[in-house]
């Protein structure tokens, strides 16, 4: 298969998507100190919600909508027995990943293997006719512009507004902000939610959009992983997460290509490959971050950070 | 996102009663078959008898709580140390690979009995080298346990897709079903009438008391806790936390391949794709639900693998997919750890 590399850019930018809307929001949720590990049971509820609400309302718009508010419903029940109640957010969110990838499952039947409404690519005119860059950047479907307004977003409103520095403060030094005023739960929660939501987003961004449907597996298994390994191996850094997700829509994408290449490997090893490549090429970045007389190459600078000093720490408040 | 805090619950601060768990857990799946227009009355009825109605079915679910049973003891260790060994589930996978390798290799130098013992041995080590790995990134890489594990239950899971489909592929065609069924001399027999091989039950229950002996009666045991709750303070008295850890993490490892061996020579006679049936991860919730306490996870786990048995009738008598189960028991974790956080709330 002969592929251009303009179509493969728009390979690219359109399977990273979904993951940049997910881990842009849990890197949100994040920096305000809490970990949001109901990842990836979360973008299936979301995608499951999203088609089943679009599918029988006949509306995308009310399908989106409906996923981005299971997202939020499944972050409230993390801050409430998180944040609120003091239990071990790694505890819930893993308790949560597994309900809701079944939940998903089973409220999801009645629509398995159904035909439903898809988004289909909005061109921007003229942009789109673009040589390489056109295709990948203005001939897309509306998530996909959504992700790209997202990462300067996501930077603008973390490092240059004052909500964005109370939420950094708060994921550093929740006691701090307390003395100060802030009330560090009210903060962890809003940006919870806020995280939950963008990841829902997320799910339906994959029933609806990238691999229209519903049924068992859906496609987007594994995704959620993928994507909080990203928030921790990007730094917590939006723009570091960012280029990850391309990286790994980059490695979904050349698989596809490289099954050509290599005809004797069955096709299923290639569906999984990206995925423990991904969080290896995290792990070495990671690891040769941390061995000892370290040159800062700019590879490595690029990927340097440091998580919220208060990150998956129950704030008790006195 | 370290273990800075000892994981267990300890602290009974109130008084609110642990019978809340299950009747919230309750009310919560009822209210939600009953939005759906489903009958809990008749569900639960299904379950019970797809899982304790007769022998025969309640063998089945002894067939799922050995390894459960298995992997829940293992991971004992590792949260007794602080640990999150989500890889517990490429652990498993790995033990199933170990063991088959063995189970393939050209016979006829050992009687059969001596080859299924090294299988099972090699499954054990498969897996708790599958555990060390994780470990030692943990330590050395500085990387988490939870990323490293997810990362090698991703590699797992691969292996055994391309073992499948390649080298090991089926005479002629490969496919999900998974490779060839093994010759009977290599299964792990159960008795007529009973769907569980008695070798499995008779492991699974000498471990259980192995892990409890080992956890509440000996020095290993204490080390682990301290390890566990406060690294710093068990330096001072000389335990080195990185090798205790690593030693959890390979005695979760070797319990864990032990019980995907088990799933090759007892339940599926062969690999397929989801060798693990997911029991590394549910048994990450039987023992949360435990409440880390050993004493809890044989019944709680014999519960589950009933939700898990009973379940499998269901798309077929009721047309309601089985995935029921999972709901089940993440609403009595869930329910758990609401109970316990209002608990210590309250304190």
């Amino acid at each position: 298969m002969d592929v251009s590399p303009a179509d493969l850019l728009a390979g690219v930018t359109a399977t990273a998507a979904p993951l940049l809307l997910a881990s842009l929001g849990e890197t949100v949720t994040e920096k305000a100190g809490v970990i949001n590990l109901s990842l990836d049971g979360t973008i299936l509820l979301g995608a499951m919600t999203g088609f089943a609400v679009a599918a029988t309302s006949g509306s995308l718009a009310a399908g989106f909508l409906a996923a981005a508010a299971a997202g939020t419903a499944v972050a409230a029940v993390l801050s409430l027995i998180g944040t609120w109640l003091g239990q071990s957010q790694v505890a819930v969110g893993f308790t949560l990943t597994l309900l809701c990838r079944d939940l998903a499952y089973f409220l999801g039947t009645p629509h398995a293997r159904q035909p439903g409404p898809q988004l289909l690519a909005s061109p921007v005119p003229l942009l789109s006719d673009l040589p390489l860059l056109g295709p990948a950047l203005f001939n897309q479907s509306l998530p996909v512009y959504l992700s790209f307004a997202a990462i300067p977003a996501t930077w603008y409103f973390i490092y240059r507004t004052r909500p964005g520095l109370i939420l950094r403060a708060v994921g550093e030094n929740p006691a701090a902000c307390w003395a100060r005023g802030i009330r560090p739960r009210l903060v962890q929660t809003a940006a919870t939610l806020a995280g939950g939501a963008l990841v829902g987003l997320a799910g339906a961004g994959y029933s609806l959009a990238l691999k229209p449907g519903w049924g068992r597996p859906q496609g987007c298994e594994g995704i959620g992983w993928i994507a909080l390994a990203l928030v921790i191996f990007g730094g917590w850094h939006p723009v570091r997460v960012a280029l990850g997700a391309y990286l790994f829509g980059f490695l979904q994408i050349s698989t596809i290509l490289l099954q050509d290449l290599f005809p004797s490997l069955p096709t299923q090893v290639f569906q999984v490959a990206p995925f423990p490549i991904m969080i290896f090429t995290l792990i070495l970045i990671h690891a040769g971050r941390n061995a000892r007389g370290r040159k800062q190459r700019l590879l490595l600078r690029l990927f340097r950070g440091r998580p919220p000093a208060a990150l998956g720490r129950t704030y008790r408040q006195a | 996102m370290k273990a800075q805090q000892s994981i267990e619950n300890q602290s009974p601060g109130s008084r609110l009663p642990l019978l809340l768990i299950p009747a919230l857990a309750l009310t919560l799946v009822c209210l939600l078959l009953l939005v759906l227009g489903l009958s809990p009355l008749t569900i639960g009825r299904a379950l019970a008898s797809g899982s304790v109605g007769n022998w025969l079915k309640f063998s089945h679910v002894l067939s799922v709580w050995s390894p459960l049973l298995l992997c829940s003891c293992g991971l004992l260790f590792t949260f007794r140390a602080g640990l999150w060994n989500i890889g517990i589930e490429g652990q498993v996978i790995l033990g199933a690979i170990c063991c088959t390798a063995v189970l393939r290799l050209p016979g006829g130098l050992l009687p059969p009995p001596a080859v299924l013992t090294l299988a099972l041995l090699a499954g054990g080590a498969g897996g708790g080298l599958w555990g060390i790995l994780a470990g030692e990134l943990r330590n050395r890489g500085g990387v988490n346990e939870i990323f490293g594990g997810l990362g090698l239950n991703f590699v797992g899971q691969g292996l055994v897709i391309w073992l499948i489909f390649g080298p090991w592929k089926r005479a002629g065609i490969a496919s999900m079903s998974g490779t060839d069924l093994l010759p009977p001399h290599f299964w792990l027999q159960s008795p007529p009438g009973w769907r569980v091989a008695p070798v499995a039950l008779a492991l699974a229950v000498l471990t259980l008391a192995a892990s409890i002996l080992l956890l509440d009666r000996t020095r290993f045991g204490l080390r682990l806790r301290a390890a566990g709750t406060s690294p710093g303070a068990a330096r001072l008295f000389g335990i080195e936390p990185d090798r205790i850890s690593l030693q959890a993490m390979f005695l979760a490892g070797l319990l864990a391949g032990l019980a995907g061996g088990l799933q090759v020579t007892a339940v599926y006679h062969r690999l397929i794709p989801a060798i693990s049936s997911g029991y590394g991860y549910l048994a990450l919730l039987v023992v949360m639900l435990a409440n880390y306490r050993p004493l809890a996870v044989p019944l709680i786990a014999l519960f589950f693998a009933c939700l898990v048995t009973g379940s499998i009738q269901l798309p077929i008598s009721l047309q309601i997919d089985s995935s029921l189960a999972g709901v089940i028991q993440g609403a009595c974790v869930l329910s758990a750890l609401l109970v316990y956080g209002l608990r210590k709330e309250k304190s």
